[in-house]
């Protein structure tokens, strides 16, 4: 059976030749949660963007492949890539007021898509999404679906954009920090309905975040970024009890034990950020794109 | 919490003074011939310089008094609306669709066509409007049409660079990538998703922009350069009354408030109108 994504040896580019992506390979099976952990800028969202097909105009690939269950990308041509893009996969995205648009109604935004883009019809869409509004714990649908998105709460929003996430049943759902943007109490709650929604469905997810203890609670499998390159992965259980690199080493020192949410964020030690840019600076003398 | 929003949408009292004098301005304009006290171009010298109703020496029937013709000036007011309002309403419509929509493709797609509609708006904003518009004309001619068309090709300008602007900014909302995500064309996006979040620009530009019609168009009679005919034009009234403002200062002054009224009423119309159409605003 075929991983529901595999990223083999992905590099992206900026125009002035600087590497966004250095050679990043990963896999998430079916029904898997593979969590992708790096620090600010360490290129998270531009791989999970470059799965989705809406890599910035500036960004480009320049080797390697993306295959969503079997298929790559690269060969199809650009109509039937955004057709199984849009068919099999799905973002749950960081910033759910801007990931709706302000000037229609919930209901009708939901309904949309599986009606024009996957055919249904509308009552179909309809109950589809009432079911899965009820699974994301949202008591008042009628009020949800009149309402405009600046009318419900950020946890609402999430919630809105979880359920339009499941509701065509993706094989694969990207979540670029989906609790960032949230305060905490809301975070928790989002956060175990994703795992929830996750189980009952058997969607597989790409998980991106920067919270070690986020990457504990829902993924089974990690890999680790740091300056667009794959560092470590590994089962999740694995990499906390006997991390490899020193970088794995320092972020989980550096990230704060949950029975103490007052320890201090440690930073993490120069001398291995040194060791991790040599190691780099290495990587990218002896690297060739291998087309582009 | 809903009524209460509702009651206060409703009382907005700009919407409602600037919409309800448009509206009797509007409705005079079209039946002017059933409303207009007197026929507009009938020339009396027994009665020239009438006072308005409330001063000395006035006549019944001549409610806001006479030119130095002898022609009564509320009559000639409510044609000259006629001409006002088509030259508001076509020009503005035609310069919105045009503007609005190179806008949108220009600010959505960003790239090669931003580039190009861009530097044609530059170019175009090169010229000062107003000698563009008296040189439009002179090479029409004057005419209904001829004005319309001046205020169309000098003023698309203005609703491409603001419209341009917001569909820039709603194009790098998350939401836009979640409609590529799903499959949709960047067309479907463009109309369906973007263009709803900039139509409340363009309602306020649009009625911004009848003002400015009636505002140019009333320039144009003032130099002569508009409707060759009789029919009676507000910039043509107030270019009589000019003359004779020592004798009547009301052949000046009524003209005067009624375009300034009329245009202010214009932009305070579309503003209100907008905060009443845009979801986040309201
Ligand atoms: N539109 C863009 N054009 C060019 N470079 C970009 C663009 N967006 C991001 N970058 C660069 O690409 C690199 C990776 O950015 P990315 O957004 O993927 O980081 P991230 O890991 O998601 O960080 P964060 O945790 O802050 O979201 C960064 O160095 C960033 O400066
Ligand atoms: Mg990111």
């Amino acid at each position: 059976m075929s991983a529901c994504l595999e990223i083999r040896s992905l590099s992206a580019v900026l125009p002035n030749g600087q590497r966004v992506l250095r050679s990043v390979s990963l896999a998430v099976q079916p029904s898997e949660v593979r969590a992708l952990v790096g620090e600010s800028g360490a290129g998270k969202t531009m791989i999970g963007k470059a799965v989705l097909g809406v890599l910035p105009k500036s960004v480009r690939i320049v080797e390697g492949e993306m295959l969503i269950e079997g298929e790559d990308l690269g060969r199809l041509d650009p109509k039937a890539r955004r057709t199984l893009i849009g068919a099999r996969t799905a973002l749950i995205p960081q910033d759910p007021l801007t990931a709706l648009n302000p000037s229609r109604r919930i209901g009708p935004q939901m309904t949309d898509r599986l009606v024009r883009i996957l055919g249904w019809s509308g009552e179909r869409a309809d109950s589809r999404i009432r079911q899965l509004l009820d699974e994301v714990q949202i008591r008042d649908p009628e009020r949800v679906l009149k309402s405009y998105p600046h009318e419900l709460s950020g946890g609402m929003r999430q919630r809105v954009l979880i359920a339009a996430a499941f509701a065509a049943e993706p094989r694969l759902i990207v979540a670029d920090e989906p609790t960032t943007a949230l305060d905490v109490t809301v975070q928790k709650q989002i956060l175990r309905l994703i795992a929830q929604l996750q189980r009952d469905h058997g969607t597989a997810i790409l998980f991106v975040t920067h919270d070690l203890g986020v990457v504990a609670k829902i993924s089974q499998k990690v890999s680790v970024l740091y300056a667009g390159k794959v560092v470590e992965e590994a089962e999740t259980a694995q990499l906390f009890a006997t991390p490899q690199h020193p970088y794995t080493r320092a972020l989980i020192a550096a990230t704060p034990r949950y029975t103490d949410p007052y320890a201090s964020l440690k930073p993490v030690d120069e001398t291995v950020l040194a060791g991790l840019a040599a190691e780099i600076a290495a990587a990218d003398k002896d690297w060739r794109p291998s087309h582009g | 919490m809903d009524e209460a929003r509702i009651l206060r949408r409703g009382l907005s009292p700009r919407l409602w003074l600037a919409g309800g004098w448009l509206l009797v301005a509007l409705l005079a304009a079209i039946f002017a011939p059933l409303i207009a006290p007197q026929d507009p171009l009938a020339q009396d010298l027994m009665l020239e310089h009438l006072p308005p109703f409330w001063l000395d020496g006035a006549e019944p029937g001549y409610w806001l008094g006479t030119d130095s013709l002898g022609r009564d000036l509320l009559s000639r007011l409510i044609f000259g609306g006629r001409i006002a309002f088509i030259v508001a309403f076509a020009a503005a419509s035609a310069a919105c669709l045009v503007g609005s929509a190179l806008g949108l493709i220009a600010g959505y797609f960003g790239g090669w066509a931003d580039r190009i509609i861009s530097r044609v708006v530059d170019i175009w904003m090169a010229f000062p409007p107003v000698l563009f518009a008296i040189l439009l004309v002179a090479v029409l001619g004057t005419g209904l049409s001829s004005v319309i068309i001046a205020i169309a090709v000098i003023d698309w300008t203005r609703f491409c660079r603001v419209i341009r602007a917001e569909a820039m900014s709603q194009a790098r909302m998350d939401y836009v990538e979640s409609a590529r995500i799903a499959g949709y064309g960047r067309i479907g996006i463009m109309l369906r998703e973007v263009l709803p979040n900039v139509v409340p620009s363009v309602v306020a530009l649009l009625s911004l922009e009848m003002g400015i019609a009636v505002i140019v168009e009333a320039i144009l009679s003032f130099v002569n350069l508009s409707i060759s005919t009789d029919d009676p034009t507000w910039g043509g009234i107030i270019a009589e009354g000019r003359l004779s403002i020592h004798q009547a200062w009301w052949v000046l002054v009524f003209p005067l408030a009624t375009l300034i009224l009329t245009v202010l009423s214009f932009s305070q119309f579309g503003e209100g109108l907008k905060a009443r159409f845009d979801p986040v605003l309201r």
